[in-house]
């Protein structure tokens, strides 16, 4: 292969191990604005690929398995919502619990679709575009999830600061209170905030087990949720940093591979630590300014809010 | 709470105990797993064998299992608990419940245990394993005539003997064919993540290599093999339907055999302690059927090789065998003993890089 | 909304005590359902989950086992939630501990000295402590969120037991494998309960929840600690405090941890593994909170995780229930003990609403 065909693939590799991340990380972002801290993503991610695994196989279409995925998702999230915004339960623990749950459901699911194969999503080309050198495999040339996660990086960046639901949503997790007090719906908000990360979360696990390993296995996310939970913290809270987030991590995993491939005489394992350690770096780089940081946090992040006070 | 609890288990426990006394004399067998049954890789195929007991022995045999069970205090408990139980034959299937299988059996001496890939044994405790290298030296063989790049890459676990000598195993069957191909190693540190297994194939394969070999569980290297158009192998299962094109051929599992004719002795008393490594000469390692695509002399080889392995006329570590350095460490007419061969920590020359110590 | 919770405006102090007890019986009625919908006998299912694990002395002993590093975990970590401090790597720091601890059983492996188990207690919190440290300086240093710095961590460590494991560390009489020499005697926790395996540190333990109450309850830090955690603006006017309590809450939480990991390795395993908890610094934060943040609370939710553990492993030999359905059922008896515990939290926080409202 050429040297230039080495780094369109290995960009595509980099794309395609980021894109679950961005997914649930974008969803978690938007519960998080809204001040809800959600840590069952792992667990929704993994009844998202199940779920659009199992619909894909059953019912031929990868397009209902896809939108089946972001509804299951999002009914693990309905749950928790239901406990922790109506019953007022601790998100932490709730969302803990969640993933336990998720883990479970989605190994009794997805028993019978052990080792059944399902066709990967197609490559979707852009006309035209994606005939251009270089750029044109690696920006126009991808499946249909892939586009998808980065418009939605996009739109949720829209949303967040241009239109007036954002606004409010992001009033709702500065203070609870005084959006209360305007007489903003604050559960209402907050519902339709982590629903909507049920969902993603959904989508980043059907991106799994339909596109980046087209089939089902226990536990196939492997930690995944987790990693998209720090990438918010990562990204304090901005939607384009979560996308320089998930792409940073992706590609210093896969550019650890390749230096074990071309024999760096560094130790395996300390090699797989580099994500983890690159992540921290970065993160003490850009968390200097206390001020930045403090404005994009959600003031009011995991705190139970009732109305009626 | 507990007064509930109490209450509740008083009645329950009398119903219980009642119904429990009626059960018939059956053999009970339990089995300890490290992975989820749905990994379709190592416990998977536990399972499979679990499953061929219950066909073979029906009604005179009950099978249980515990899945997912953690290689830390965790599973001395949940074999206590099968042998407690009434569970007279169990099989510990993984290398870290060594210790504790070997502290419950000193504790249960009527009850049988069988401890995979494990080296200490006891008077009620035996071992087995497999001779997976054999398949990987067949999976050589057809790898060094089916490569035209000369490079092959190989996704590797954790750098146990285990793994380092299904390196070897390869690379030597490799060279046998195609004596300048080399053999890329990436240790992914897990034995089951389907994504990363996928991109360090990803990654091997955009740095030349056209064979794909892993030692980890998942079918996520095939499924990269078949869809950038190189080969590849199964592990643990036959795994042709994830890469119908990619695969070569599978290098199985096969516990069945051994598990059935445990529990046959266990109920006839025959039982014995023994340590069993079995290859293709029991069953124990099978290769999956040959992909079409593969020209008929280099089936031919590699069935030979079966044959040959299995009949004891060919070792796959037979001398000479030339370390990293290219030191000669096995004299031609030598083959390595079991017991360096149990242990390995070191590369046989045609490996690229360094293994991690 | 379904539920108006304002509803209930006078406190109840029946309803209070009430809750947790309808809590399980949801539980029980629920795991009833959907075990009768798997084909098995609701009541002995029941039985095998929930009575069946520790109807022995045996099982009772295993109980407190498997609780131990929970409550240990729980017990540290509540004082950082107290205090708003994340502190979501206890199991990295549990790891670090069980390394430090570890490495001074395998080096001073032969001895017989009555040092050699202190010390190793004293290194583990040391791991812990270090693995800990990082975060706290990386917050009050260059403000890094400690949520992302401590969990990255975790996985930095479990890399670092893995290498030390597969390499220098392991058994040099051990054909290769990856585990340490089993340990001398010396290196082991004492026996509580002889033929079991409740051990030394399952006292210990329990003695530092006694002395994590007393702390909470009755001293300054304590003091401080909740203030902090409820008004950290407040608590803000004196600048220095805020730091002082994230590195407090670093460093004890991650002491514990630290702490427990040895009392893994030196009492039920035995030797280092490539990986010596199967989560435990994950579960202890819903040990945690299901305890309210409470050191008596910490100790009842430890047991009763516990017990859910048990319960799935009875209940997959005796039932043949797949794991699954065991994760599924102790995901629903965690929902129902959560809301329920909040309800009767909301009670409380009527009578003073402004202060309880930003907890």
């Amino acid at each position: 292969m050429s040297d230039i065909g080495i780094f369109v693939s290995v960009v595509l590799t980099v794309i395609s191990a980021a894109t679950p991340l961005l997914f649930a990380a974008t969803g978690e972002l938007v519960a998080e604005k809204s001040g809800v801290l959600n840590l069952g993503v792992e667990g929704m991610m993994l009844v998202g690929a199940v779920t659009g695994f199992a619909v894909t196989t059953v019912s031929g279409s990868a397009t209902l398995g896809i939108v089946c995925a972001a509804l299951a998702a999002g009914g693990m999230a309905l749950l928790f919502g239901f406990i922790t915004l109506t019953l007022l339960a601790n998100q932490v623990a709730t969302g803990l619990a969640l993933t336990l749950f998720g883990v479970g459901l989605s190994s009794v699911v997805g028993q019978s679709f052990v080792g059944t194969p399902v066709d990967a999503l197609p490559k979707l080309a852009v006309p035209g575009l994606a005939a251009i050198p270089v750029l044109g495999p690696i920006l126009f040339e991808h499946d249909a999830l892939i586009y998808l996660s980065v418009i939605m990086v996009a739109a949720v960046a829209w949303f967040l600061y241009r239109t007036r639901a954002g606004l409010v949503l992001r009033a709702v997790g500065d203070s609870h209170e005084a959006a209360h007090a305007i007489g903003h719906p604050v559960i209402r908000v907050r519902y339709l905030a982590v629903l909507f990360g049920g969902a993603m979360a959904g989508l980043g696990g059907a991106f799994l087990s339909l596109s980046y390993t087209p089939m089902w296995g226990e536990n196939m996310t492997a930690g995944r949720g987790w990693i998209a939970l720090a990438l918010v913290v990562f990204a304090t809270w901005r939607p384009a940093r979560v996308l320089l987030g998930a792409y940073l991590f992706g590609g210093v995993t896969i550019l650890q591979l390749h230096a074990q491939g071309v024999g760096i005489e560094i130790p395996s394992q300390v090699l797989s630590m580099l994500p983890y350690l690159v992540t921290i770096l970065v993160l003490v780089l850009i968390s200097r300014d206390q001020a930045k940081v403090r404005l994009n946090a959600p003031a009011c992040i995991g705190k139970v809010f009732h109305p009626s006070t | 709470m507990s007064r509930f609890k109490l209450v509740l288990g008083a009645l329950l426990g009398a119903a219980v105990a009642a119904g429990g006394a009626a059960l018939a004399e059956e053999l009970k067998v339990g089995f300890v797993y490290v992975g989820p049954i749905g990994d379709h890789g190592w416990t998977y195929r536990h399972d499979i064998g679990r499953q061929a007991i219950e066909k073979a022995l029906g009604d005179k045999v009950k099978t249980s299992y515990v899945e997912s069970v953690a290689e830390g205090q965790d599973a001395e408990r949940v074999i206590r608990q099968l042998a407690s139980s009434g569970h007279k034959l169990i099989f510990t299937t993984s290398f870290g419940y060594m210790n504790p299988t070997m502290k419950v059996a000193k504790r249960f001496p009527n009850v049988h245990f069988e401890h995979a890939t494990g080296y200490k044994r006891d008077k009620n405790l035996s071992t087995y394993m497999a001779r997976f290298y054999e398949g990987r030296y067949v999976a050589g063989r057809i790898a060094g005539a089916m490569t035209k790049s000369g490079t092959i890459g190989y996704i590797a676990s954790f750098p146990i003997p285990e793994v380092v000598r299904g390196i070897n195993a390869f690379t030597l069957a490799l060279r046998s064919v195609n004596p300048t191909a080399t053999v890329k190693v990436v240790w992914v540190n897990t034995w089951y993540d389907p994504g990363k297994e996928g991109d360090a194939a990803k990654a091997l394969i955009d740095q030349g290599a056209d064979v794909i070999l892993q030692h980890t569980d998942s079918p996520g290297p095939l499924q990269v093999a078949e869809a950038r158009g190189v080969w590849g192998f199964g592990q643990a299962s036959d795994m042709r339907a994830f890469a119908p094109k990619a695969q070569l051929s599978a290098i199985i599992d096969n516990w069945d055999g051994y598990y059935v004719a445990r529990a046959k002795a266990t109920m006839d008393g025959t039982w014995d302690s023994r340590d069993t490594w079995g290859g293709f000469n029991t069953g124990m390692v099978e290769m999956a059927p040959y992909n079409e695509r593969i020209p008929a002399e280099i089936v031919a080889d590699a069935k030979a090789t079966v044959a040959a392995i299995s009949a004891g006329t060919l070792h796959p570590f037979q001398g000479p065998i030339k370390n990293q350095d290219g030191e000669v460490v096995v004299p031609a007419g030598k083959a390595l003993d079991d017991g360096a061969l149990l242990g390995m920590d070191w590369y046989v020359e045609g490996v690229q890089g360094k293994l991690p110590k | 909304m379904l539920l108006r919770l304002e509803s209930r405006r006078a406190p109840s102090v029946l309803l209070t005590w009430l809750t947790p007890v309808m809590a399980i019986a949801a539980t029980l009625v629920t795991g009833a359902i959907i075990f009768a919908a798997m084909g098995h006998a609701p009541g002995q299912a029941l039985y095998t989950f929930f009575i069946l694990p520790i109807n022995s002395g045996y099982g009772f002993t295993e109980l407190l086992v498997k609780a131990t590093p929970l409550a240990l975990i729980a017990l540290g970590l509540a004082i950082g939630f107290r205090s708003s401090v994340w502190n979501i790597g206890a199991e990295g720091q549990l790891t670090l501990g069980a390394v430090f601890g570890g490495g001074v059983a395998i080096f001073t492996h032969g001895s017989e000295s009555i040092f050699i188990l202190p010390l190793m207690m004293l290194a583990g919190v040391v791991g812990g402590m270090l693995w800990g440290a990082i975060p706290a300086y990386l917050k009050t240093r260059f403000n890094a969120n400690e949520i992302l710095v401590s969990l990255m961590l975790t996985y930095v460590a479990t890399l670092a037991l893995s290498a030390l494991v597969h390499g220098p560390w392991k058994d040099p009489g051990g054909y290769n494998f990856p585990e340490s020499v089993l340990f001398g005697d010396a290196a082991l926790l004492p026996i509580l309960v002889e033929g079991t395996r409740l051990h030394l540190g399952s006292l210990i333990a329990l003695l530092l929840l006694v002395a994590g109450w007393f702390v909470l309850a009755r001293t300054l830090l304590g003091f401080q600690v909740r203030v902090v955690g409820m008004a950290p603006m407040a608590a803000s006017y004196a600048g220095f405090q805020q730091k002082r309590m994230v590195w407090i809450a670093l460093l004890v939480s991650g002491a514990l941890a630290g702490l427990a990991g040895v009392f893994e390795i030196a009492g039920p395993i035995g030797q280092l593994l490539p990986v010596v908890s199967p989560g435990y610094g994950f579960t202890a934060i819903i040990v945690a909170f299901l305890g309210r943040l409470h050191p008596l609370g910490i100790l009842i939710a430890a047991l009763i995780l516990a017990l859910s553990y048990l319960g799935g492993e009875t209940a997959q030999i005796e039932m043949r229930l797949p794991q699954g359905i065991t994760g599924v059922f102790q995901g629903m008896i965690l929902f129902y003990l959560l809301a329920s515990d909040v309800l009767i939290r909301y009670r409380l926080r009527l009578l003073a609403p402004a202060a309880e409202s930003r907890s």
